[in-house]
């Protein structure tokens, strides 16, 4: 059972604290990613998992033990690199087998899990090649081919698709994800891609400047984002932000007021907030909808899909919208578009970035419906 | 620096430590023990024979009153005639070199068919051992049978056969055409590679603009070379200053030509004075060593200059 | 240079030929008057009328040469061995750990390249006596490290420091000791930079003068460059200048062979020193 605890892990480069209180509890079997934007920590991070950089302050444990000063071959760890880090001068299968021999292990042993990586991995035909002779996707198959024949209790994975086409990444990224149902290790992967994060996780940490922003299941962090940073950073295209101010309440739930004037219903709590705050209300693309009172929007430009197509709009004061409708566009520039923002699938942000709670289902039922 | 806590940057620390000690202990056996020792030397009157015997004469053999009259290395006349003929040997070997070089690296940067021929043609100076150089040109500088002399007398520019290596005026100027011949190569080739890492977009730009390459040469490629050419200038000054072997095997201790290296040798081993041979020694590592100092000083304040 | 004029090019060709003639000219002399009879050389000839190889057989018959051409390369091969070794190690240490007086020890580790022969000559020379190898090899070859360790571990610290990072972090992940780092991941890459570097340890040993000339003392312990140096003929007045031009086409033609064959990599090393320095 290999679960991983970080509590209140810090690190300073110099005079800057890169990391500064960190606490996860990431479970045994899991598939675990932190994400966030570059500068954040999250690499920082998993080295200090590794055991590639220090740990200057709190406590880092795997498998229930205390490791913060074990050198990472003691902590029963496997990394795959960005780059690969492949060793040139040797083939693919002695690559895979250099970490066995280096413990001295049979070579039975080394055999018969170099074959088995290879066959997991399909890397059989390759095996008397020399990094250099190999494809990036197939570099990339080796790395992760040297973590698995170490039978890790933990593996690491930082930012394994950036360095791959496109293409590349969509299959790999299901190659990976098929590999944790069948290994089902414990897995911490480290990416900036936010559609990487949102289809491997179990869970996501989403981190920014050196902190964990939140922490939770994908799905959970998209509908319920616990910040204006997470909000914006899930979800493509963005989740859109309007500058609102608070305009008194119903049934308990509170109501914003656009820059033009008009009302719009929110299932956040109205307590606590003063008449006229400033604040952001937040609602993405797919949840706009058009037609009906609402404010009237100009759409700038028309992008389409070919499965859905998103309108570019701006407001009668200068607001900019993103709404992302299945199909193709009916509009175009040009066109003048009412839009209502239905309250269920809105978002209230204060001024400190924070996500002002909602009203339980139950409560806003028997409020007004918007 | 924060202490290294984690076990990995402890490791590595300490083989660190294991993998520098071998190499540190023999260059400190080979180079730092021997030069304290010289410098020592320099303040006794230890002799050859009796390495074991000597009294310490502290500054005595640089500059010491006996009587009135002043002894020491500051006032040996043989002393100052090798700093003159090293410096003279320095300078105008090197601004030679560095001049032919420039010329060779030039046209070596043209692409022109049989170029990577010609560079090896223009290395093999090089790989020629110095004693070995001075042997063949000894033999064509020869006064009765050299080349030399043979085809100036063909042409008619000289009369008589001159003694290149052996007569007071001429000796200095063969000592430095020999290892101007010999060392040309080298400078050729640094400014080579210096020339080769320009970037060619602002030779295409003044070469659409029409500017007459003179004027490219000297406003453009020269100040872009100029850094690189001056580590390789005083790479090869600091060199020249120490100059031995070509010095000795082509004229021996004659004095119109030796070089402070060639002094100091002559005094240690020649005439067995370990003390006085071996301040000498010192006088000559202190140049170098001050000069250098110098260099990489100037060298700071130049780029923290060019930098602001 | 297709751009230039026919005079321009005339004159271009000219000045290739004069710096071919000024490069291989004396080596070319060289090569003519070894293949010369003595009695031919002082009758003023240039040209050898009749070549032959007795000034060859004569160097050979006159001085253990080909002893001391034995005791170059055992001296150069021994110093560039123990060169490499000692430097790639300090290589890894000097160029990817960081500690406290690195870049001072660096530089002091160069700063012994600028040492002039001389001015450790009488420490030296005690220091070989005292341990007994006066007028033998080994001493050669203790003298000659102080002139190739400061360069060679200078440009194996170069190459050492390019090495990609993550390729090191690899290794630990594997469970890899610097020491089999080093020896099982790096070594194996450094190829073109300890040829380069043996290289011009090689040519620097086995040109070395001072040390050799000061610190043997009969014939047969002579290394190449001090028994060319010291050939003497049977006239006390001329030296047999045939025999020395023998000695020197002799020594002289695989060092060339060397440069020409791997000259590329002697510049790579050459100009990795000194530019970067």
């Amino acid at each position: 059972m290999t679960e991983v605890v970080l509590d209140a892990l810090t690190k300073r480069f110099g005079r800057t604290d890169v990391i500064r209180g960190v606490d996860l509890s990431i479970r045994s079997g899991e598939f675990f990613v932190l994400v966030g934007p570059s500068g954040c920590g999250k690499s920082t991070l998993l080295r200090m998992i590794a055991g590639l950089e220090e740990i200057d302050g709190g406590t880092l444990s795997i498998g229930g033990a205390r490791v913060n000063d074990l050198a990472p071959k003691n902590r029963g760890v496997a990394m795959v690199f960005q780059s690969y880090a492949l060793y040139p001068h040797m083939t693919v299968h002695e690559n895979m087998a250099f970490g066995l021999r280096l413990a001295r292990t049979s070579s039975e042993t080394v055999e018969a899990r170099v074959r088995r990586a290879a066959e997991m991995l399909e890397l059989g035909p390759l095996l008397d090649r020399r990094p250099a002779d190999l494809s990036g996707g197939q570099r990339q198959r080796v790395a992760i081919g040297r973590a698995i024949v170490r039978e890790p209790r933990l593996f690491l994975f930082d930012e394994p698709l950036s360095n791959l086409d496109a293409s590349l990444r969509v299959q790999t990224r299901v190659e990976i994800a098929k590999l944790h149902r069948a290994l089902g290790a414990t897995m911490i992967y480290v990416t900036h891609d936010q559609t990487e994060a949102m289809t491997l996780a179990d869970r996501i940490a989403v981190m920014r400047e050196g902190q964990v922003a939140q922490v939770g299941r994908p799905l959970e962090l998209y509908h319920r984002p616990a910040d204006r940073f997470v909000a914006g950073f899930l979800g493509s295209p963005a989740m859109n932000f309007l500058s609102v101010r608070a305009a008194g309440a119903r049934g308990g739930a509170l109501r914003c007021r656009l820059a033009d004037g008009t009302e719009v219903a929110t299932p956040a709590r109205a307590d606590g907030v003063a008449e006229g705050a400033a604040l952001t209300l937040g609602i993405r693309p797919e949840h706009v909808r058009t037609g009906g009172d609402g404010p009237a929007f100009e759409v700038d430009l028309v992008e389409e899909l070919g499965e859905a197509h998103l309108l570019h709009l701006s407001g009668p004061t200068g607001e900019r919208l993103v709404v992302r409708r299945p199909g193709g566009a009916e509009t175009r520039a040009g066109a003048r578009l009412a839009l209502a923002f239905p309250a269920e699938t809105c978002h209230v942000f204060g001024e400190d970035g924070a996500a002002l709670a909602r009203l339980p289902e139950a409560e806003r039922a028997r409020g007004d419906a918007p | 620096m924060t202490a290294a806590r984690s076990e990995l940057e402890r490791t590595r620390r300490r083989y660190a430590a294991l993998f520098l000690a071998p190499m540190l202990v023999t260059l400190a056996l080979v180079a730092g023990w021997p030069l304290v020792r010289t410098i020592w030397f320099g303040f006794t009157d230890a002799r050859l024979s009796t390495l074991d015997d000597y009294a310490f004469v502290w500054f005595e053999n640089y500059y010491a009153v006996w009587d009135g009259q002043a002894f020491g290395l500051l006032v040996d006349p043989d002393w100052w005639i090798a700093v003159r003929n090293t410096l003279v040997f320095t300078v105008v070997s090197v601004s030679a070199e560095l001049v032919l070089g420039l010329v060779v690296a030039l046209a070596l940067d043209v692409d022109f068919p049989g170029r990577a021929a010609m560079r090896a043609i223009v290395l093999i100076p090089w790989a020629i051992p110095t004693v070995v150089s001075a042997k063949i040109w000894g033999w064509m500088l020869h006064d009765q049978f050299g080349v030399l002399n043979a085809m100036l007398m063909g042409l008619g520019l000289i009369a008589e056969p001159v003694a290149w290596t052996a007569s007071p005026d001429t000796a200095l100027l063969a000592v430095i055409v020999v290892d101007v011949w010999k060392t040309t190569p080298f400078m050729a080739l640094l400014i080579l590679a210096a020339l080769q890492m320009l970037p060619r977009d602002c030779f295409e730009a003044a070469r659409v603009d029409g500017i007459h390459p003179v004027r490219v040469f000297f406003r453009v490629t020269l100040p872009l070379i100029w850094p690189a050419v001056m580590v390789a200038v005083i790479f090869r000054a600091l060199d020249a200053l120490r100059a031995f072997d070509l010095i000795y095997v082509l004229t021996a201790n004659a004095r119109e030509t030796m070089t402070m290296s060639v002094y100091a040798r002559q005094q240690l081993v020649d005439f067995q004075e370990v003390g006085y041979g071996s301040a000498a020694s010192t006088l000559l590592f202190l140049i170098i060593a001050l000069l250098t100092i110098a260099t990489i000083y100037l060298g700071r304040v130049d780029l923290g200059g060019r930098r602001a | 240079m297709r751009r230039w004029s026919v005079a321009g090019k005339i004159g271009f060709a000219l000045l290739l030929g004069a710096i071919a003639l000024f490069a291989l000219g004396p080596f070319v002399y060289a090569v003519t008057t070894s293949l010369q009879p003595s009695q031919a050389l002082f009758s003023g000839r240039f040209l050898p009328r009749d070549p032959d190889l007795s000034n060859y057989s004569a160097v050979f018959a006159e001085q253990p040469f080909g002893r001391n051409i034995l005791n170059s390369v055992l001296v150069a091969g021994a110093v560039v061995s123990l060169s490499l070794a000692l430097g790639v190690s300090a290589a890894w240490a000097l160029g990817r750990v960081h500690f406290r007086g690195r870049a001072a020890l660096l530089l002091a580790i160069l700063s012994v390249s600028m040492f002039p022969q001389v001015a450790v000559l009488s420490g030296m020379f005690e220091l070989i006596r005292a341990l007994g190898i006066y007028n033998s090899l080994p001493g050669l070859i203790l003298a000659d490290l102080m002139l190739t360790l400061p360069f060679t571990v200078w440009v194996l610290t170069t190459f050492m420091r390019a090495l990609p990072r993550e390729l090191e972090e690899a290794a630990y992940m594997d469970g890899a000791t610097p020491f089999s780092l080093v020896l099982r991941v790096f070594l194996p890459l450094m190829g073109p930079a300890l040829a380069a570097t043996a290289l011009l340890a090689f040519i620097a040993a086995w040109n070395e003068f001072l040390f050799a000339l000061t610190f043997t003392l009969t014939p047969e312990m002579r290394t190449v460059p001090v028994a060319i140096a010291l050939i003497t003929g049977a006239s006390a007045y001329e030296l047999p200048w045939g025999n020395i031009m023998a000695a020197s086409v002799i020594v002289t033609v695989p060092l060339i062979g060397l440069v020409l064959v791997f000259q590329r990599r002697i510049v790579s090393g050459l100009t990795a020193g000194a530019l970067k320095g």
